[in-house]
């Protein structure tokens, strides 16, 4: 049995049935109890489990992630909630030079399973809150980085993590906590936190991205459809341990790839995916890679000037006719 | 931890067993870290290289009013700490031998010695990061209901980075038992403390955050064990946080590498007037706790230990390269 959810609803019903099975897990972080979180994904669970349970940190995200990497260390469950990924740089010691190193420095005595949520996305927020950072934290050995799409991964990626050994950046996007899906009717419903997965098939191009992003390649994908071009949409899930190989394997069917992020391109997740699909299938690729990502500006806060920063259906659409065009073996040389 | 009988000894707080225990424990460290320097300009120690001489009495006193169950975490010169707590000291010789027998596998080295049997949940290296995983500690033995306090000790180099002030609040406004103990040795690396801190007394940074503190000689273990054991009284009592600053001096540098150029010969002379270990053994010897020739043996068998643990670790192995890859993670990953 299945039921279709928001996103925001399969975090709630992640963090409760694990809240309700384990004592040990707590949730903290700024206005997550008395206010409901800042996008509404903790309301009521103050009132439910009470200030032990859920507590309201000060504005302080090296504390509240250092505190909670203790947490972990002394036997606890915490989910560590950063506002926005923006003001994650605040606790950037802690995640990369403390949860990411305690198994390996201290030679595996003891772990830091400290789940952080955070939120990327932006809606006229401006240059310092509308940034794409996933690639930063995916850069890291020892840290997990998860950032699904659906509400099914966002229940079942939550729940591992809240059961697994490991620190996790679980990064969600502000922009689809609304958005609509199936999500199993299981309390023990969990997810490995590692594989990207095919959601559509398609022969002619592969679109390879990950959270909002993935929305777009499915919208474009449709369209395309319509004029008789099909898109195989990969959904990465997952960035590290990053699953590049899924990648790999649908170039060599469809010898053409678009990778699809909201971030810059320069130094990004894409480029990762780009150079390690060369790797494992350069002779399938008939065409350039071709990257789509923010501007490589500051983000205005000006409507218009925004929307031309970010990637939208458009632009992926664009990229697919680019790469179609590009064909090296149909090219009039 | 000092022994439960009753019995204490004229003049001292505690009874003649633990008192020659924490002599024995600072000239352990002693020793152990003369040993280090050696071995280090003989290139068997590499990296950075941090000396607890001068301070022990901080380490030795303050352990010893502890229970075994209440964590420890420390800054980076932490071999002290490591000693105190009855890690082995072969084990951490050869860590800081970089070998496989280390307490962290060789994968640590001299700055983050840990034991987590012993609640000794490490030293650490970015400057004033444990004291958050401290109040995190401590978090967790007050929603677990364990009775641990959590013990964090930190330079006053520390007390001016941002986490210090976060930890320090997050501890009062939620009532946690932690000791934050703070080493004064004047320097932060090679920078006088009045260069850098608004305020030179460390112990006036906890009045901001309503947190009871007191300064304590650091020179003296007896003090130490002492003002050590009310904090620790006032943590388990519920009463939340405590502040104490150990006024010391590093002898020697800040690491190996230091060439000493900040601070005058004369300056570390008049302090050596007040190094730890003599001051000790002559109140030993003055209140008629033990003979000199006792305290000899003491010293002797310390330097015997150091020197077996030269051995040990310099007849141990280097760790295997084909286990490289492990504990990136301590789930398994499946994926290529």
């Amino acid at each position: 049995m299945a039921r279709e959810i928001t996103v925001r609803d399969a975090l709630r019903e992640a963090l409760r049935e694990e809240m309700d099975s384990n004592e040990a897990v707590v949730l903290m972080g700024e206005d997550i109890g008395a206010y409901g979180g800042s996008f509404v994904v903790t309301a009521g669970f103050l009132d439910e489990y009470g200030r032990k349970r859920v507590i309201d940190t000060p504005i302080a995200e090296l504390g509240i992630v250092g505190s909670a990497v203790g947490m972990a260390m002394g036997g606890m469950r915490p989910v560590a909630e950063l506002m926005t990924i923006n003001f994650s740089l605040l606790a950037m010691d802690q995640i990369v030079n403390h949860a990411a190193k305690m198994y390996a420095m201290f030679n595996g005595q003891f772990t830091a399973p400290v789940v952080i949520r955070t939120a990327s996305g932006w809606g006229q927020l401006a240059a310092t809150h509308s940034q794409t950072f996933e690639g930063w934290y995916a850069h890291v050995p020892g840290l997990r980085v998860v950032m699904p799409a659906t509400p099914a991964d966002h229940k079942g990626f939550m729940k591992s993590a809240l059961r697994g050994n490991d620190p996790v950046m679980f990064i969600e996007h502000s922009l689809i906590y609304r958005n609509r899906g199936e999500v199993p009717d299981d309390d023990d419903f969990t997810l490995p936190m590692e594989g990207a997965e095919v959601r559509r098939e398609g022969e002619h191009v592969t679109i390879a991205s990950w959270s909002r992003g993935y929305y777009l390649a499915m919208a474009a994908a449709e369209e395309l459809a319509s004029e008789g071009i099909e898109c195989e949409v990969i959904d990465m899930r997952v960035l590290r341990p990053m699953d590049t190989a899924t990648v790999a394997e649908s170039v060599r069917k469809t010898n053409r790839l678009v990778v699809v992020e909201e971030g810059w391109k320069t130094l990004g997740v894409g480029s990762e995916i780009s150079a390690a699909v060369q790797e494992q299938a350069f002779d399938y690729l008939d065409a350039p890679i071709e990257r789509v990502g923010s501007l490589e500006v500051p983000v205005p806060y000006n409507r218009q000037m925004e929307r031309a920063v970010f990637p939208d259906k458009d632009t992926v659409i664009e990229a697919v006719r680019t790469v179609l065009a590009k064909d090296i073996n149909t090219a009039n040389v | 931890m000092a022994s439960t009988k009753k019995s204490r000894t004229k003049g001292f707080p505690l009874e003649k067993d633990d008192l020659l225990d924490m002599y024995r424990q600072m000239c352990l460290i002693r020793e152990f870290e003369e040993a280090c320097a050696q071995q280090y300009s003989m290139g068997k120690i590499a990296g950075f290289l941090h000396l607890y001489i001068g301070e022990e009495a901080i380490a030795v006193g303050s352990i010893k009013a502890m229970e075994e169950r209440d964590h420890v975490l420390t800054h980076y010169r932490d071999h002290g700490y490591a000693l105190a707590l009855g890690l082995d000291t072969g084990e951490v010789m050869a860590e800081l031998f970089g070998k496989e027998t280390g307490v962290t596998g060789g994968r640590g080295g001299s700055m983050h010695l840990a034991d987590a049997s012993k609640n000794f949940w490490g030293g650490y290296a970015i400057v004033s990061g444990h004291l958050l995983l401290t109040v995190g500690l401590a978090y967790a033995s007050k929603y677990l209901d364990e009775d641990r306090v959590a013990v964090c000790y930190f330079g006053d180099g520390a007390t001016n980075a941002g986490a210090f002030h976060e930890a320090m609040n997050m501890a009062a406004v939620w009532n946690l038992p932690v000791i934050f103990m703070c080493e004064n040795n004047l320097y932060g690396m090679g920078t006088a403390v009045e260069h850098v801190s608004a305020v030179q007394e460390m112990a006036k940074k906890a009045l901001a955050y309503d947190m009871p503190a007191m300064q304590v000689d650091g020179q003296n273990v007896t003090e130490m064990y002492e003002k050590t054991k009310e904090a620790l009284d006032h943590c388990r009592s519920g009463k939340g946080p405590y502040f104490i600053e150990a006024l010391t001096y590093r002898f020697r540098g800040h690491s190996m590498a230091d060439p000493e150029q900040y601070r005058e010969r004369e300056e570390i002379d008049q302090y050596r007037a007040y190094d730890p270990i003599p001051l000790f053994r002559d109140r030993l010897i003055e209140e008629k706790v033990a003979k000199e020739d006792e305290l000899e043996k003491i010293q002797k068998a310390a330097r015997e230990e150091v020197e077996a643990a030269v051995k040990f670790a310099d007849e141990s192995k280097d760790p295997d390269l084909d286990t490289l890859g492990d504990f990136v993670y301590a789930d398994p990953i499946t994926i290529k």
